[in-house]
């Protein structure tokens, strides 16, 4: 018997993973919840068929997303994470004594249950005294922030589906009022490689060019989503991504990673050529 | 209460059966069910297509119906409780104009407000009816036009007691409700008919806790946008006729104007929506009252925007108000409605119904999203952290009172001049100015042009007001009248 998940990165191309079995399958307010399990990646959740998270290359995302900012603004204490059901966002950001509070705002209350389930691997800090969870849609959570975050991680879907409203202009221009004013969000960005997503990556690019002083991206590679090379957002009111790194200070702390490393913080603001155009397109 | 079976869909059916039949088409149109026209058939859809076809037996015909239309006209006057209804695929316009030109003949008056629509002094431009405006009065702190007072209405009537017709807005594109029920009842009482123009009404025969109708309140007919809060597709509409009106006679004038080709893809989104409103209508309009009342309260906690509703009722100018309506005051922001309206579609692609000197208007439905709307009152939060100025230099809307120096149909086919703009003061003008969206004319064909509609003009075309209506399409140039 061969079952496989296959999921469309465009309407001709397809990217298969071979499942041993399915663990959960479930149908929220919001969007239809998946959790398979296979031999290569281990477990993986998707939404609505969408890939979210896979064990065996969640680290690279969840690193890449945390300490690249954190390596920044080492004295970051209030952090909002908006999305990041899944509790990877948050078990890499309970690492830092220095954090007092995070607030994580998720729309989907059934993906953290199913997750805090299956995925132990990624949503087992949940638990941590520091961490709030607030059930709620956040662009609606975050209109009643001013001036109260160090560090806000906007970990969403794609821009289609429930995810639409956190790539918008009102959402930025908001995160950018929540913050205070040394400041810092990252936003998953989306790829530049396939048109579609090419074009919602320039999307909103653009918005939060037009909503933070400092905007830059920066780029990983997560072999399961689409084309393999993704990017990240970095804006901020004050910090520099590159020149305001703080790499004795970070490297002090001792964190074992897999991925990050502040050679590859610096290396990873490097982009293609084509990257560079198409951002250049809409700035 | 509807006493037809509102389950059923003639219209619908019988396309539904025709599509089964497989007849081999000689007729028009020239598509051939989009055989003929690949491009169009792939942007559209082949089921869009197939189902574009022309009057035949099995689906009877607009201009004369006596089958499936008449079956499907029944199931709509039964679920609107009027006389008579009748299918219209030349928008509410012709709707309006009908029950215009079935009410008064040329050189009768009909007492309406200035706030009307344009195709209500259009009718009057292709009848030679003679308006008689009654002030519809206004709120100053918002900057809207309102309903007529009962004692300025029975004025009119006093004064013109050979008047054929009262016309009503109900509502306004604001929402704002007339005393419709007492206009009709000192109408009849003076032998006049009552027109209710409903284009921003449908919802108010199918939803609980709405103003009154027409047809409830006994108007003699009504023109229903379905295609706004109907969910019908855009330029269908019904006109309906209540008990007092000779139907007949109101076929004989539709069929002066209204294509002898009507859309089958239009009559069928009628029937399907009548069916759908007359069996969901309550919940669907609870929803959308409940979510416009959740914008609303979030609209309001931003601060300086007000988004007004029953609370302004005032037993007259406004004697009800459709709380469906999402109207938002602007000015304590600073910006004026239009900018706010521009603002919202360039930098935060969102489309607003209208923006006018002093507010928008976000039009609510069935089809919106809890998240769409967090967006639309996210964005608003974000336009006034932003752009917000001081309010000084903000034009205050004032009502200005026509002074009607010509009839219109006179007025518009006169021997006419261009002026400059600036130079039009004092003259007749021959023509409409309207802001559009919401197309209520600043001026109308036989209007007088005074200085304060010319400041009125310039302000709105500074602001980003699109505005249409003159043979000039830049808005420079005026058409008056020529003097002796």
């Amino acid at each position: 018997m061969e079952l496989w998940f296959s999921e469309k990165h465009t309407p001709s191309v397809k990217f298969s993973i071979q499942v041993d079995r399915q663990l959960y399958c479930g149908q929220s307010e919001f969007q239809r919840i998946d959790i398979f399990d296979s031999k290569e990646f281990g477990r993986f959740l998707t939404l609505d068929g969408f890939m979210m998270l896979t064990e065996k290359d969640e680290f690279i995302y969840h690193e890449m997303m945390v300490h690249i900012p954190m390596a920044v603004h080492p004295a970051a204490k209030k952090v909002l994470i908006i999305g990041g059901g899944d509790g990877g966002a948050i078990r890499e950001l309970v690492r830092y004594p220095l954090v007092e509070h995070i607030d994580l705002v998720e729309i989907d209350e059934l993906v953290v249950e199913v997750c805090k389930k299956h995925l132990p691997q990624t949503a087992c800090c949940f638990n941590d005294e520091r961490v709030t969870v607030h059930y709620q849609d956040g662009l609606k959570f975050i209109r009643r922030c001013e001036n109260e975050y160090d560090l806000i991680i906007v970990d969403s879907t794609d821009p289609f589906g429930p995810g639409e409203g956190l790539f918008t202009k009102e959402f930025y221009g908001n995160c950018y009022k929540a913050l205070k004013e040394d400041g810092i969000m990252v936003n998953q960005h989306e790829s530049a490689f396939y048109l579609d997503d090419a074009v919602a990556m320039q999307r909103a690019h653009k918005r939060i060019v037009e909503s933070f002083p400092i905007s830059r991206v920066y780029q990983a590679h997560i072999p399961t989503y689409p084309s393999g090379h993704w990017l990240f957002g970095f804006a901020s009111k004050k910090y520099h991504p590159i020149e305001d790194l703080k790499a004795v200070k970070w490297n002090a702390q001792g964190f074992k990673t897999r991925y990050y490393n502040t050679q590859l913080h610096v290396g990873a603001f490097a982009l293609p050529n084509y990257v560079e155009e198409l951002l250049k397109d809409v700035e | 209460m509807p006493k037809l079976n509102q389950q059923r869909m003639p219209i619908m059916e019988a396309l539904n059966e025709f599509k089964r039949n497989r007849l081999v088409p000689f007729d028009v149109p020239g598509h051939k069910r989009g055989k003929g026209n690949p491009e169009l058939t792939e942007f559209l859809g082949e089921r869009c297509m197939t189902l574009d076809v022309n009057s035949m037996k099995p689906l009877d015909n607009l201009c004369h119906p006596v089958s499936v239309i008449k079956e499907a006209e029944e199931l709509a006057a039964d679920a609107f409780g009027a006389k008579q209804a009748f299918f219209m695929v030349n928008g509410t316009t012709s709707a309006v104009q009908t029950m215009v030109l079935s009410a008064c003949k040329k050189g009768e008056k009909i007492i309406l407000p200035r706030n009307v629509h344009r195709s209500v002094i259009n009718a009057m431009i292709l009848g030679g009816a003679i308006p008689v405006y009654v002030n519809p009065e206004t709120n100053h702190e918002i900057g809207i036009s309102l309903g007529m007072t009962l004692s300025a209405v029975a004025k009119a009537i006093q004064e013109n007691p050979d008047a054929k017709a009262i016309l009503v807005n109900n509502p306004t594109y604001y929402g704002v409700c007339s005393n419709l029920k007492a206009i009709v009842e000192m109408a009849h009482a003076s032998g006049m008919l009552v027109l209710a123009d409903e284009a921003h009404g449908t919802h108010f025969y199918f939803g609980e806790n709405m103003p009154i109708s027409g047809m409830a309140a006994g108007a003699d007919m009504a023109s229903v946008s379905m295609h706004k809060s109907g969910g019908s597709l855009t330029q269908s509409s019904f006109l309906l006729v209540g008990a007092g009106m000779n139907p007949g006679y109101v076929r004989q004038i539709i069929n002066l104007t209204q294509t002898t080709s009507g859309s089958y893809l239009l009559l069928s989104s009628l029937d399907i929506s009548r069916k759908n409103l007359a069996v969901n209508g309550k919940e669907i309009f609870a929803k959308v009252t409940a979510m416009a009342q959740y914008a609303r309260d979030e609209i309001n906690q931003i601060g300086d925007y007000y988004a007004y509703s029953k609370e302004l009722i005032n037993g007259d100018t406004i004697y009800d108000f459709d709380a469906t309506k999402l109207s938002i005051n602007t000015l304590n922001v600073g910006l004026a409605g239009i900018e706010v309206y521009n603002i919202l579609r360039d930098e935060y692609d969102i489309q607003v119904e209208f923006g006018d000197v002093g507010n928008i208007l976000a039009y609510i439905s069935v089809g919106d999203s809890q998240r769409n709307l967090e967006r639309l009152v996210s964005a608003l939060a974000e336009i006034r952290r932003i752009y917000k100025k001081d309010k000084a230099g903000m034009l205050q809307y004032e009502y200005i009172n026509p002074a009607v120096a010509v009839a219109p149909q006179e007025a518009f086919y006169a021997d006419k001049e261009a002026l400059p703009l600036e130079k039009s003061g004092g003259r007749i003008c021959s023509e409409f100015v309207m802001c559009y969206p919401p197309g209520i004319p600043i001026l109308a064909p036989g209007e007088m042009i005074t200085a304060e509609i010319l400041d009125s003009i310039e302000y709105v075309k500074d602001k980003g007001c699109f505005l249409t209506g003159p043979e000039d399409m830049e808005i420079e140039y005026l058409n008056v009248l020529k003097e002796d």
